[in-house]
């Protein structure tokens, strides 16, 4: 099968391991998406997710195993080197200004000016505000609506709208997007991330404790115990019982 | 909330407005939605409540040549506040490089410097304390209270030790000292000056809503790659450099610097200028505009009680409750604004 954008395999991690002090946080994580996939990772508090993330952002270096990225070997010096390439994550403190207007947040630090002079093309920055977040499917009534004012599940939209249309985007990492949402909140994220998978052109992380919404949504199902993918299926192959029986095993032989 | 904001896409087309003009809200919202409104109307009614109360002597050129005068330094040194009050700062030794900065030109101009090149010298000097406050503040991860504090009572003995406690004489009679101070409306001009560029730099370039960023919220603004330390660094070296431009033109305006001008006093009436003209101490907003406004009314009260013959010591008095409302004013419109945001999009 010819791959017109490139490889289908956006990112791949292979026997990752990482260590704090005593603490094993990663034993072995072997992991892949493909470009169009949104993978559910799901698991316990203290599983590893975040620190899994760290290592994909390229916030903490593995002990041991390698990641490809399109393919080819790579080491994650730093979240800028990782962002340079494509990978971009929404955190759950959603790095969103207040203050500003959802254009301006839409292009913080990507602002555009009337070259050679200084001077902000507020109106164009509207447009395409407007544009990319229209292009997502997120309904915003203002772009010139401050922050603040909007509900969570609309600054949590717009907070993926612009890691996905700031850059040239391959790989976004949603930490919990769905956390402390309402259900109409959470359907709204929900859609949003169907319609970025429709356009076919990310591979997508979701890290989610709601297993409803990750069947859902989802491709593909992780799942994270001690350090470890000990579980990964097709969504339709598995279910909410199954993977509430999994987490649930757990739990009661450990007690 | 309602379906228009969470609605599904069916709903999207229909509900949605034209950015900008909010057709719900209407005339009100708007006009709650521009900051500065209600410190003007305040200022507009401070106006006409001395015309009226302090007879024929208010509306003379003569008196509103006194409130320029007032107004002037409050309104330079407020503009740098504003800056650093936004990255959510503060700068407590403003008026002490204010204080200082005119014996920095003396000590330059007695070595044989022309009188402009001390003039910028002074001024660079000021500039420079403003980038040491700043960079204190950031790799030291001292708070800017302390450092700025530590740096005002510093500047204030160096001040006190290079002057000798005593005043000097400004210089005058050439076109440099006209044009700093010398001349009775150059010091209110550099004041407006200083306010547009300000408020351009604020409001059009990515500076400023970087500066508005690091304020608003510190980690999501290095998150996006804004480097606030330098920002702030920046904005701590604006007003170092333009509270020494207001002390020059102050002391070359009166013909005479002093060691016991400045200091505490005009920090705190520019950081008051500033708070009243609406910008959050947090950080996050503010505009140089308000600033200007909030010296400006503070200048008509001050310069309207002398007029009426009430004691100066009632001037503080009303100082005290001018910022206290327009604190309250501030975060109660906040609250409105947001009321009516949300009002708007159902």
């Amino acid at each position: 099968m010819s791959e017109p954008n490139g490889p289908a395999e956006i990112i791949r991690a292979e026997h990752i391991s990482k260590r704090f002090g005593a603490v094993r946080a990663l034993a072995d994580i072997n992991l892949s998406v493909r470009r169009g996939e949104v993978l559910g990772l799901i698991g316990d508090n203290g599983a590893g997710k975040s620190t899994l993330i760290k290592i994909l952002t390229g916030y903490h270096q593995p002990d041991g195993g390698r990641l490809l990225f399109e393919g080819a070997p790579v080491q994650l010096k730093s979240v800028t080197h990782a962002r340079s390439l494509g990978i971009e994550t929404v955190f759950q403190d959603l790095a969103l200004v207040n203050d500003l207007p959802v254009y301006l947040n839409l292009h913080l630090n990507k602002e555009l000016v009337h070259k050679p002079l200084p001077f902000l093309r507020r109106k164009e920055m509207k447009r395409q505000a407007r544009a990319a977040l229209d292009g997502v499917g997120i309904n915003i009534p203002s772009v010139t609506a401050e922050v603040g004012q909007l509900s969570g599940g609309q600054r949590q939209a717009i907070a993926v709208a612009r890691s996905v249309y700031s850059n040239n985007t391959k790989l976004l990492l949603l930490d919990e997007p769905l956390a402390a949402m309402g259900a109409k909140e959470g359907g709204m994220i929900l859609r949003l991330i169907d319609e970025l998978r429709r356009r076919g052109d990310l591979a997508i992380i979701l890290i989610a404790h709601n297993y409803s919404q990750v069947v859902d949504v989802c491709d593909r199902v992780n799942l994270l115990q001690h350090g470890e993918i000990t579980f990964d299926k097709p969504s339709k192959e598995t279910s909410v019982t199954e993977l509430l029986d999994l987490v649930h095993a757990e739990y009661k032989l450990n007690n | 909330m309602t379906d228009a904001l969470t609605g599904g896409k069916h709903s999207r087309t229909s509900e949605r407005e034209p950015d900008g003009a909010s057709a719900g809200p209407g005339l009100l919202a708007r006009l709650i939605r521009i900051r500065e409104l209600s410190i003007l109307l305040v200022t507009v009614a401070a106006v006409i409540y001395f015309v009226a109360a302090s007879g024929p002597g208010f509306s003379t050129t003569q008196n509103y040549h006194t409130i320029a005068q007032y107004v002037a330094p409050w309104a330079i040194v407020g503009a740098g506040e504003v800056l650093v009050l936004i990255c959510g700062q503060i700068d407590l030794s403003a008026g002490f490089v204010f204080t200082l900065s005119p014996f920095v030109l003396v000590l330059f101009n007695n070595n044989g410097w022309p009188l402009l090149l001390a003039v910028i010298g002074s001024i660079v000097v000021s500039a420079l304390i403003g980038t040491v406050n700043g960079l204190v503040h950031t790799y030291f991860g001292l708070s800017s209270f302390i450092t700025t504090l530590g740096m005002a009572f510093l500047l204030w003995g160096l001040e006190l030790i290079i002057s000798g406690g005593s005043p000097v004489s400004a210089p005058s009679g050439n076109w440099v000292a006209s044009a700093f101070g010398g001349w009775g409306w150059s010091e209110f001009l550099w004041a407006l000056a200083v306010v547009a560029v300000m408020q351009l730099v604020l409001s059009t370039t990515r500076f400023g809503i970087a500066t508005q960023a690091t304020g608003g919220n510190p980690v999501g603004a290095s998150e996006a790659g804004i480097r606030t330390n330098r920002i702030k660094v920046i904005c701590f070296t604006i007003v170092g450099g333009l509270a020494g431009l207001a002390g020059i033109l102050q002391g070359t305006r009166v013909g005479s610097y002093d060691p016991t001008n400045g200091g505490f006093n005009t920090m705190f009436y520019a950081v008051a200028s500033a708070v009243i003209g609406g910008t959050a101490l947090l950080g996050g907003s503010g505009t140089v505009i308000g600033s200007f406004l909030g010296a400006l009314l503070l200048g008509l009260v001050y310069d309207g009680f002398n007029l009426m013959g009430i004691s100066a010591n009632a001037f503080y008095l009303v100082l005290g409750i001018a910022i206290l409302v327009a604190a309250l004013l501030n975060v109660y419109v906040t609250v409105v604004r947001k009321r009516i945001g949300t009002k708007g999009r159902s």
